[in-house]
């Protein structure tokens, strides 16, 4: 085997002769890096992976990790980040390189380390002996290492003295201990130049002839450094600094330094430094005399405060494919998603067509067949499939008046689609963005969609069905009720004889329910569960293909069961604690000590002074871009390599429709806050008339974990949180936000326009701006309303986090799957009054750009998962709240650990 | 630390070497499924009653503990591995899969580790010199390290990803006992198996060194990794060959896979291995897939199939069977290989 360094993260790396240079990611390490440092300090272990994670997108192929500071204690820190990194694949798939000046904090480092890594650094600093063990250890432990030129005299700074440093290290190592030579890196020491000492000028000179000579003389080894000493006299300008680096690597790598410790983000390309600074760089770093006379260190700092900051020219728009015959024309304008010329260049090719349908069926079927198979292959991501078929249905609607016009002449045929498709939102649920997309998609693979829209009851979607002979029905939702609609529908379906297949999908919708619920209610046809717009094309042309459909089914059909049996053994091995241990290990937190303040009022009070630039500053992209099905992190996912460019354009799509929603008050935002005073009272939460907490106003039910925990680790409800009656006065708010009800108007003008893309922009940007609403009035009441953390001074971007003291939860999300707590809620604030939001009968808030939730300020208030939930809580629940144990069960179906009746139907046999 | 690579290594190593250069070798099949067949009950596992009684005395309950059966039903153990020995295996595996003072916590038996371990080591060897006496064939007795049930890169609490519920000295310290336990019983070679997380088997590669040290003799390392399903990947999540640079420092004398996959779903991960490693390959994949009663449904004849297809095409260089695999099996894959030329080193 070629004796090439060998290291892996999750993943390989080899350094082969044609990576021509390493970069080792520095900003994960706290001596270099003043941002990571003062996370690690704060504890702030959460930012801190981001920074790892950034480099590691920025491009590092082995990211460095150092933790000697004073204020830190070097070795836990390091254990508990390298801990946390190994539970973050896109970190860990790179080595790390583990960077101390401390051996014990190197040897913790090993020990959470699973791949092979690189220690940086060991030396001869205190003799041979020490030398030896260490190098031994690092054999041990299978890692390479960082040898630095630093001996018993100390660090090596002229050329010679590196070079007999690393020859007499790298014959211990070879030759006495069978160190394989391909895992030796050398380190010859990058110094500050340019300091304006004349000792320091040769440093540049010294490592790079080092290099040379190493990387001649000692076979295998490698040969490193860290690159921003060099440039340390020009702090604060980067752009010089970077000019420097990049000079310096440019010649160090030809000298043959094949790593380095740089941040990978920042690097300026040799080539287009502007030449008079890179000039004046190369005399710094190569130690010559600059031609025009004087220093080379005074020379660059004449010209340095020139560079600091620099433009970047603009990219001009290409207009050449307007030369293009028409055809290819259309199929570039549906790829790219242009309306500029789309009706022009359809109406050309109608004049040339025998008749209209030809363009259809020609070029512009042709084109959208390009971005299908462009989308299948993951080369186009879902935005810019929305925009191909924006363009679509402005051509067509271009030639749908000539089509209509020769139907009326000669009777001809219309257009043949591939199919008829159904699409609804089922009963009580009012969500469609997903359901919108699906359609899209679909329309653009010429199969007709038929749209029912929202909260539709399932003898519409039968009945239309029906009638329009329609070839598969899809449906979906978003809350917890709508699964048993979905049950409900196909055992309507069943009952009714349809034959057509039955397509699932929406966000609280998934294959195991679908095979376990759905599927044996309905075997006339096949229910199949789709688990994004993008998957809907295929599964929709395997049912609808002739040749491929039985062999599709029966597929499914083995996937289902096979899923279902799963399913029933896990089920079977799900162990819960009774009802009673669980609340035995209860959240236990001291009260002593927690006094919170009495909010500014008492009961509701409708908020009204919003101003939509405010709100617009606390939405949080990311799930914006999971709702265009994107998989990343804003802001990272906009310099990501394979979606970037596609996020960068829908997101300037977004900014362009935020700005006119500011501008012209597209929305009307409402909210309501309340407060009450309450105590925890076993596992509800009791709220009071007034302050003497005499009378209960209401009672706020929770769910407590049933799931058994680790030692130490309590089985929690949201009551919990609350203090306990007779120990204290605490309180308790609630608060109903929308964006307002204009979004399904907005929407609908644009799908008038042809324009689905802004259609489901503006839906998505109105259920952005519900949330941030929510963050907004969270962020007020903390400071303000109820006045907790009246010091509390984080940032929109910081808020995302979650940094603050106190929770929002919301009734039928984890920590309370029950929806029905809404009714409580919507009672105490007189929600549909004060902001016009009604609950469904399936208890979903319309309009759906619409966030409600309690509010609980107790520092160490956390959110969690209730998770599945045993009958004897359900029991207890359902006499609490004054429910049959039946009608609990329907709102918590989706929660229980056991089949409701199971028990029953068994006493009765 | 005396380093171990510098020691003389034992005996086996030459051996062993030799053979692997004539033809492919042969590694025994499934313990579990061989004891299950014996049927055995709780008094038959701890030893009271009709079976010797056994010195380590506890209350937990000891059904299923299979590597206990070393102490209490040594025959029946002893006889297990003649029939992998006879079935055509020239490596037989210690039952000690699971005798490491933290897998025994499960059973309250952390104090009887050494004697497990000894007494393995010692049933195998018996076995194979009764073989050996009947054939005149040469077998060597594996000692065999298992994943323990904790992992040190992995947190088993979701809400706590820094957690660890096993520190990499605990590793160390425990696979470091049992490897004195085998050695003493007479181990040839120290197999590092069912890896899940590399990093448990980087503290046994070094508790290996560390014993090595002790003893002045370094004995063949086979290491054996657990790609665990479709992703193609361990369950700590590396990738084959970042799996083999994280362990290519203890030089071992087999890198390979067993466990979790059949023969038919290992196959692409050896495949890549086979084109990586300079060292020899080994797998030893289960019976198929299990049923949805956990049981294997692989005939003898369709896994010799599949392995025969790894020495035809030239990628391994030691074979034999893990979960499901019987001394059925053993015999096909044997039957199987023979006729193909061990492996060439890349």
């Amino acid at each position: 085997m070629t004796r090439y360094l060998r290291l892996s993260g999750l993943e390989p790396f080899v350094l082969t002769p044609d990576i021509p240079f390493v970069n080792v990611g520095e900003r994960t390490n706290v001596t270099g890096s003043a941002k990571f440092r003062k996370l690690i300090v704060n504890r702030d272990y959460a930012t801190a992976l981001e920074v790892a994670r950034d480099q590691v997108e920025n491009g590092a192929q082995i990211i460095d990790v150092n933790m000697d500071e004073g204020l830190i204690d070097s070795k836990a820190a390091m254990v508990e980040f390298l801990n946390l990194v190994a539970s973050e694949p896109d970190i860990a798939r790179v080595p790390i390189m583990i960077d101390s000046s401390k051996w014990e904090v190197i040897e913790a480092g090993l020990h959470c380390v699973q791949g092979k890594s690189v220690v940086n650094s060991i030396s001869l600093k205190e003799g041979e002996a020490q030398f030896r063990e260490q190098a031994g250890l690092c054999l041990a432990y299978g890692a390479a290492v960082v040898v630095m030129a630093f001996d018993e005299q100390g660090q090596a700074d002229t050329c010679q003295r590196k070079t007999e440093i690393c020859a007499r290290a790298y014959r211990i190592l070879t030759e006495e201990l069978g160190f394989p030579p391909e895992d030796i890196i050398f380190d010859p020491n990058i110094f500050a130049v340019a300091t304006g000492i004349e000792e320091h000028d040769n440093y540049g000179v010294d490592f790079i002839e080092a290099t040379r000579w190493i990387r001649a003389n000692l076979p295998h080894a490698h040969v490193s450094g860290g690159v921003s000493n060099l440039s340390f006299s020009f702090r604060g300008n980067d752009p010089v600094r970077e000019a420097m680096h990049a000079v310096f690597l440019y010649h160090a790598i030809r000298a043959g330094m094949d790593m380095g410790i740089v941040n990978a983000g920042q690097l300026a390309v040799y080539d287009q430094i502007d030449p008079e600074l890179r000039d004046a760089c190369e005399d710094v770093v190569l130690n010559r005399r600059p031609k025009a006379g004087g220093s080379a260190t005074e020379r660059l700092l004449d010209i340095a405060e020139r560079f600091r900051g620099g433009a970047r020219e603009e990219k001009l728009r290409d207009l050449a494919w307007r030369d293009w015959p028409v055809e290819k024309r259309l199929e570039h304008a549906l790829v790219n998603g242009l309306t500029e010329f789309i009706e022009a260049d359809t109406e050309e090719a109608r004049q040339a067509a025998a008749r209209p349908l030809d363009v259809i069926e020609g070029p512009l079927m042709a084109g959208m067949n390009v971005v299908g198979d462009l989308f299948g292959a993951g080369k186009m991501f879902l935005p810019q499939v929305v925009k191909s078929a924006r363009v679509m249905k402005q051509a067509v609607a271009v030639l749908l008046p000539y089509m209509e016009e020769e139907k009326r002449l000669n009777g001809g045929e219309g257009r043949q689609s591939a199919g008829k498709v159904l699409l609804a939102t089922v009963k009580g649920d009012v969500h469609d963005i997903g359901k919108n997309i699906v359609g899209v998609v679909l329309a653009c693979n010429n199969y007709e969609i038929i749209d029912l829209g929202v909260m539709v009851p399932p003898q519409k979607i039968l009945q239309v069905a029906r009638e329009e002979q329609v070839d598969i029905i899809g449906l979906s939702g978003l809350i917890t009720p709508s699964l048993d609609e979905m049950v409900h529908l196909a055992t309507e379906m069943q009952r009714e004889g349809f034959d057509i297949p039955l397509l699932i999908g929406g966000a609280t919708t998934s294959k195991v329910h679908t095979a376990v619920k759905i599927d044996p209610r309905y075997k006339s046809s096949q229910t199949v569960y789709v688990t994004d717009a993008s998957r809907a094309v295929g599964v929709v042309g395997a049912l609808l293909s002739p040749a491929q459909k039985d062999q599709y089914i029966s597929d499914i059909r083995d996937e289902y069961r096979k899923v279902a049996e799963r399913h029933e053994q896990s089920e079977r091995a799900k162990q819960r604690l009774s009802y009673a241990a669980a609340r035995a290990n209860a959240l236990q937190l001291d009260w002593s000590g927690y006094t919170p303040p009495a909010p500014r009022f008492n009961g509701a009070q409708v908020i009204e002074d919003w101003d939509l630039a405010e709100i617009a500053r606390y939405i949080d992209w990311t799930p914006f871009f999971q709702t265009w099905e994107f998989k990343g992190v804003y802001p990272k996912i906009l310099s990501d390599e394979k979606q970037g460019a596609a996020a960068r354009a829908l997101f300037d799509d977004a900014q362009e429709m935020l700005q006119r929603i500011i501008a012209e008050r597209w929305f009307t935002p409402r909210a309501v806050v309340g407060f009450w005073p309450a105590n925890a009272v076993g596992d509800d939460i009791r709220l009071f008339t007034g302050p003497d907490r005499r009378e209960t106003l209401a009672t706020l039910h929770t769910l407590r974990q049933q799931v058994p925990k680790r030692q130490g680790r309590p089985n929690v409800a949201l009551s919990d949180f609350v203090i306990p009656e007779g120990q204290g006065a605490d309180y308790v708010g609630g608060f109903v936000v929308t964006a307002g009800p204009e979004e399904a108007e907005l929407a609908a003008r644009f799908d008038r326009a042809n324009d689905n893309y802004a259609a489901i922009m503006v839906k998505a940007l109105a259920d952005r701006f519900a949330e941030a609403m929510a963050e907004l009035l969270h962020a007020r009441v903390r400071r303000d309303y109820w006045g907790y953390a009246v010091d509390e001074t984080f940032t929109p971007e910081e808020l995302i986090a979650e940094p603050y003291a106190g929770i929002r939860p919301a009734p039928g999300y984890p920590a309370q799957p029950d929806h029905t707590e809404k009714l409580t809620l919507f009672r105490l604030l007189d929600a549909e009054a004060a902001t016009g939001v009604t609950l469904t009968e399936s208890m979903a808030m319309w309009p759906g750009s619409s966030v409600s939730g309690l509010y609980i300020g107790h520092p160490d208030a956390y959110y969690f998962g209730v998770a599945k939930v045993e009958r004897d809580q359900v029991a207890d629940y359902a006499a609490r709240k004054g429910m049959t144990l039946e009608e609990a069960e329907r709102w918590l179906q989706p929660v229980l650990n056991y089949t409701p009746g199971a028990a029953r139907d068994r006493a009765a046999a | 630390m005396t380093l171990a690579f510098s020691l003389p290594d034992s005996d086996s190593l030459a051996k062993l070497t030799a053979a692997a250069r004539e033809r492919i070798l042969v590694l025994d099949g499934a313990m579990g499924t061989q004891i299950q067949g014996l049927g055995l009950a709780e008094e038959d596992y701890t030893g009271h009653g009709s079976g010797c009684a056994c010195a380590h005395h506890t209350d937990h309950p000891q059904t299923g503990n299979n590597d206990l059966l070393n102490l209490t039903q040594p025959d029946e153990i002893e006889e297990i591995h003649f029939r992998y020995a006879m079935a055509g295996a020239d490596i037989v595996e210690t039952n000690t899969f699971s005798s490491t003072s933290i897998a025994q916590a499960d059973y309250g038996l952390e104090h009887a580790v050494h004697d497990l371990n000894a007494s393995g080591a010692f049933l195998a060897r018996r076995a194979l010199n009764r073989a050996t006496a009947t054939d005149g064939r040469p077998r060597y007795v594996a000692g065999a390290l298992g994943p323990t049930n904790r992992t040190a890169s992995l947190s088993p609490d979701v809400n706590d990803p820094g957690y660890r519920a096993v520190t990499f000295d605990g590793l160390r310290v425990a696979y470091g006992e049992q490897l004195r336990g085998l050695i003493a019983g007479g181990a040839d070679i120290i197999l590092i198996e069912t890896i899940f997380d590399t990093l448990n088997a980087k503290a046994a590669i070094f508790a290996c060194l560390e014993v090595f040290a002790e003893t002045g003799r370094r004995l063949p390392l086979m290491i054996s990794g657990t790609i665990t399903d479709a992703s193609g990947r361990t369950l700590s999540g590396q990738t084959p060959t970042a799996f083999w640079h994280s362990v290519m420092h203890a030089r071992p004398f087999t890198i390979g896979l067993n466990c979790a996959l059949g023969a038919d779903a290992m196959r692409p991960h050896l495949v890549e291995l086979a084109s990586t490693c300079p060292t020899l390959v080994c797998a030893y994949p289960n019976a198929g897939l299990p049923n949805a009663f956990g049981e294997y449904d692989e005939t003898a004849e369709q896994t010799a199939a599949l392995i025969g297809g790894f020495a035809r095409d030239g990628l391994v260089n030691v074979v034999g069977g893990c979960c499901g695999t019987t001394p059925d099996h053993i015999r096909a894959i044997a039957e199987a290989v023979a006729p193909h030329a061990p492996r060439k080193l890349p």
